[in-house]
């Protein structure tokens, strides 16, 4: 387990939480919260890069060893969701950029269409793109071929903390693509942290319920362990669900 | 359909008659809800929901968390005429009050410009009264332009335009559009204003659809309490900007809660919308339409803005001045339009806001 690294865009990760930045009450929190999950990757959102002003930057908060990834929330397609990419690429410094296209400011459903395409744009120039989509298995393939370095299905509409409602999708995506699963929004309690990790999902990204609880720096060090039992619970090999009981001593044995 | 048709379903409906008999049991099951109808949110609205107020905060508070999280987007009005053809007898720009008047030079608008990013505030409101002929849309349009190399978002609150002139803008660089449809009541608003554009309700109504066809990231609602019965306004308001989120599902939607403020004038309001009102009608809109941004201005005391963090709101006006280039001239060089409450300067209402657990965002957005 201590050696359970993963490698993802060309980074080695131990720590298979990604923690979204968006929703703290005080942007100091964030290294707190980086220590009790032991997150190796942060995303960020571009429009909230402030470089006019460092105290209020999102940036000068997290430490220097974590991955930041920027994302492109706030971008209607696949046009607006590139060029906020090149200026994550300027300001960020890193290839790495999660595309999250959303046409939909109820439900903020990611657009899968527009999504595909920013990716293959993207990757072809060379970023590492991780792709937050609806759970969908055409949508998942486009995106894989266009190279990127994961695809993020959503569990459930984004700050649902509904959970898992997406479930089956996900597991067939599991089950079919090779790009490592990353489950996005809608993780709402460490239990579906853990769950999403039994499946066999790569890792997780989780922002809402660690802001929204009481104590966000208690509830983020219940993710990191959620998630770790969900992976070791993988790696062991869940025994199989049967709906009947199988007996011990079994009736037909005598025909033996 | 347009929201004209929608409203109309409603002309003969009694609210009154409808509000005073929804019961506490009526509030408590609309409240359960996961998505509220109409006629939820007209429960919540009702006076019976006061007696719910505590258990109707703590759950707007929550969805909003869960929807926005802590964070508190700060703005600024930028005011760059006061001249106005029309005549609402409520508003201290009316043309009928004998005040100062001028329009910003595009030189005062770069130095107003300057001292409030200086300010640290990155998205702006720019508001004119409503004079195409002192304020043409090739003045706006430069405006827009002037505003957009100093912050990073330019809302626009002028008078109402074709979709063209809206596209128009846009290219400029406006990014949203507050409109507030003053009353929805269509007899009281023909009363309210009597003479110049403003006195077509229709064309009135159907703004935010036209900015929202010129594709308008932001689109704000809202009506003008002490108007007229608060229950009926904030019910329209609401289904109004539920109407805007199906219709154009790519712009934020927003509202706003403006009461009036002593202003130049003799106008008394009709109905006096109580602190415990406002807390209302904001929860309700909150748990009526989950993802709605709602802001509160510098009309409301300190006070009060700071208890209306955790309830809700999403914005805050910040170190506001209501004067045309009011921010450059501590001579006085016009009348504002209203009285500001809050007089704070961006820096105390950042404070502020941390005071809350929250925290101030300057930057939302990103220049493309
Ligand atoms: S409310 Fe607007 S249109 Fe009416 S008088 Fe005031 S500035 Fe003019």
């Amino acid at each position: 387990m201590n050696k359970d690294f993963f490698n993802i865009a060309g980074i080695e990760l131990k720590s298979r939480i990604f923690i979204g930045s968006g929703k703290f009450s005080n942007n100091k929190l964030i290294p707190e919260i980086i220590k009790s999950s032991q997150a190796q990757v942060m995303t960020v959102a571009v429009r909230r890069f402030d470089f006019q002003n460092p105290k209020e930057n999102i940036l000068s908060y997290i430490p220097e060893n974590i991955h930041v990834m920027p994302n492109t929330s706030g971008a209607r397609n696949a046009d607006e969701a590139v060029r906020i990419a090149h200026i994550a690429k300027n300001a960020a410094k890193t290839d790495l950029i999660k595309i999250e296209i959303i046409n939909d400011n109820k439900y903020l459903l990611p657009d899968n269409y527009q999504t595909a395409k920013a990716c293959e744009i993207l990757a072809k120039e060379g970023f590492k793109v991780f792709a937050y989509m609806n759970a969908d298995l055409y949508a998942a393939r486009d995106m894989q071929n266009a190279g990127v370095a994961a695809v993020m299905p959503l569990g459930s509409p984004i700050g649902t903390n509904k959970g898992l409602k997406t479930k089956e999708m996900i597991r067939i995506l599991t089950e079919e693509i090779i790009a490592p699963i990353i489950v996005d929004a809608g993780i709402g309690k460490p239990s579906d942290a853990c769950e999403c990790m039994e499946m066999g999902c790569a890792a997780v990204m989780i922002n809402t319920s660690i802001s929204s609880s009481q104590n966000p720096v208690l509830m983020a060090e219940a993710f990191k362990d959620a998630v770790n039992a969900g992976r070791k619970a993988f790696l062991a090999k869940l025994g199989a669900v049967s709906d009947r009981a199988k007996a011990s001593s079994p009736l037909t044995d005598f025909l033996n | 359909m347009t929201f004209y048709d929608i409203k109309r379903q409603y002309n003969t409906f009694d609210f009154e008659n409808y509000t005073t008999g929804v019961s506490d049991k009526m509030v408590e099951s609309s409240m359960q809800k996961e998505i509220l109808n109409d006629m939820d949110f007209l429960n919540l609205l009702s006076p019976k929901a006061l007696n719910h107020i505590e258990e109707m905060a703590q759950k707007a508070h929550e969805t909003s968390i869960k929807h926005f999280g802590k964070g508190i987007l700060l703005y600024a009005p930028l005011y760059v005429s006061n001249f106005c053809i029309n005549n609402c007898i409520y508003c201290g720009f009316s043309t009928k009050n004998k005040i100062k008047r001028k329009v910003l030079s595009f030189e005062e608008i770069e130095e107003n410009c300057k001292i409030v990013s200086e300010y640290g505030i990155r998205h702006i409101l720019l508001v004119t009264g409503e004079s195409s002929v002192k304020t043409p849309l090739s003045y706006l349009k430069k405006c827009v332009e002037i505003l957009k190399n100093y912050f990073d978002v330019v809302d626009i609150e002028i008078y109402p335009l074709e979709e063209s002139g809206y596209k128009e803008l846009a290219d400029a660089g406006a990014d949203g559009l507050t409109i507030y449809q003053e009353t929805y009541n269509e007899e009281l608003y023909k009363l309210l204003h009597t003479q110049g554009a403003k006195s077509d309700y229709k064309y009135r109504l159907d703004t935010c659809k036209r900015a929202g066809k010129a594709n308008y990231r932001n689109l704000n609602v809202g009506v003008l309490l002490g108007l007229n019965d608060f229950v009926s306004e904030i019910f329209f308001a609401g289904i109004h900007a539920k109407y805007l989120q199906k219709s154009f599902s790519s712009a934020e939607i927003g509202m706003s809660f403006p009461r009036l403020r002593p202003a130049v004038g003799t106008y008394k309001p009709k109905t006096v919308i109580s602190d415990k009102n406002l807390i209302q009608a904001i929860c309700a809109v909150r748990l009526f339409i989950n993802r709605i941004s709602i802001a509160v201005s510098t009309r409301e005391s300190k006070e009060l803005r700071s208890n209306l963090i955790p309830l809700g709101i999403t914005k805050m006006s910040a170190g506001s001045s209501t004067e045309v280039g009011g921010y450059a001239e501590k001579r006085k060089c016009s009348d504002g339009q209203f009285k500001i409450n809050d007089t704070a300067t961006v820096d105390e209402v950042k404070k502020m806001i941390y005071k809350k657990d929250y925290q101030p965002l300057m930057k939302d957005w990103t220049i493309l």
